[in-house]
């Protein structure tokens, strides 16, 4: 086991932990900036790949940090980067509901929690865009990404039947 | 007036450390692409250890607090029941299943992504999935369009993070107080 990598990988996790206002959506692009170009732990290919992989599999979106970390430094990478990526932020959480009740109502907390709205849409729109960079070569990966975003927004159809049919696609080579 | 049953039953009792790591477990393996449907469902319908309001709170406060929303939802959820002990029994509980399966998945798809039928149905996979989370931004983004401030920020953390690539901690520590600023004096 590589204890250096595995310090490095909680190290970066720790630090990606509070600065993930709006929630891991939120910090993909930075996720791969620290990832990809910072650490060489994987390349954008196979970031695209995890993303792909950790969109496909139940569970929260935050998953995607494991396999960051398995990445970097195996199974205990993975179990590594989730605690690094969950202690610091549910700790404050913790703390934070403690002393809710007293300022459930204060101006400066109403004033927050506008202000954090916006800059969580446009750092996903980010994520959104980062990812279809990374991930979109062709016309025809750009035309089934900006589909897939299109039906996702203007239907109910379940998000795993839209990932479905994008492996179909894939699959047959069309894209 | 008659006392039904239902009334009586309606009343839950409180969840134990093992029914909260074991509802959490459920909520964890539910949902693709996001949880907190599954987790709303779970909390308010099926175990109701929270009413709409409560749930509604519980979650602001849970988006509103830097780290993954649902973990936050799980910490605060476990709190009220049994402090840090139902923290951990909740949040471990929401991870771990997902966490094993995900990590399965990957170890598997190690053994076979040498195969082009592979490699092309990844693409195919993650070419819509990052269409899935321009989604979700362009459905967040609908309520702030009423507000010239909201949208200007919004634009301006996608520019600082998608086009110049500029690293978080700095458009954070501009950005935030900004949008701070222009909150507290607009709305």
């Amino acid at each position: 086991m590589n204890v250096v990598a595995l310090a490095e990988v909680a190290r970066q996790f720790l630090v990606l932990s509070l600065l993930s206002i709006g929630g891991a959506n939120a910090i993909l692009p930075e996720i791969q900036r620290r990832a990809v170009d910072v650490e060489a732990w994987l390349t954008n290919a196979e970031f695209s790949q995890m993303f792909a992989l950790s969109q496909a599999a139940p569970g929260p979106n935050v998953l995607i940090v494991s396999l960051i970390g398995w990445k970097a430094a195996g199974y205990v990478g993975g179990i590594v980067a989730m605690a690094a990526m969950c202690a610091p932020s549910s700790m404050l959480t913790y703390q934070i509901a403690n002393a809710w009740d007293r300022f459930r109502d204060a101006p400066w907390r109403i004033a927050t929690q506008a202000a954090v709205a916006p800059v969580t849409v446009g750092l996903i729109l980010a994520s959104g865009y980062v990812l279809t960079r990374t991930i979109d070569h062709e016309w025809q990966a750009y035309l089934l990404t900006i589909a897939t975003a299109i039906v996702a927004v203007l239907s109910r159809v379940h998000p795993l039947w839209l990932l479905a049919f994008g492996a179909i696609l894939g699959a047959a080579g069309i894209v | 007036m008659t006392i039904r049953a239902d009334d009586i039953a309606a009343e839950p009792a409180l969840p134990s450390l093992r029914d909260l790591f074991l509802g959490f477990l459920q909520v964890g393996i539910s949902g693709f692409g996001g949880v907190l449907p599954f987790a709303r469902r779970m909390l308010v319908e099926e175990r109701r250890w929270l009413t709409p309001e409560e749930f509604n709170e519980v979650l602001s406060l849970g988006q509103f607090l830097p780290g993954p929303n649902i973990v936050n939802v799980s910490v605060i959820v476990g709190r009220r029941f049994h402090r840090v002990a139902g923290s951990v029994a909740a949040s471990v509980g929401l991870m771990l299943m997902p966490l094993v399966i995900l990590l399965t998945l990957a170890t598997l798809y190690a053994q076979f992504v040498d195969l082009p039928i592979v490699q092309r149905a990844t693409h195919g996979v993650s070419s819509a999935a990052a269409g899935l989370m321009l989604a979700v931004a362009l459905k967040m983004g609908q309520p702030l369009r009423k507000r010239a401030w909201k949208v200007a920020i919004a634009l301006a953390a996608f520019v600082a993070i998608g086009l110049f690539r500029f690293p978080l901690l700095w458009v954070l520590l501009v950005l935030g107080p900004l949008a701070y600023a222009l909150a507290w004096r607009l709305e």
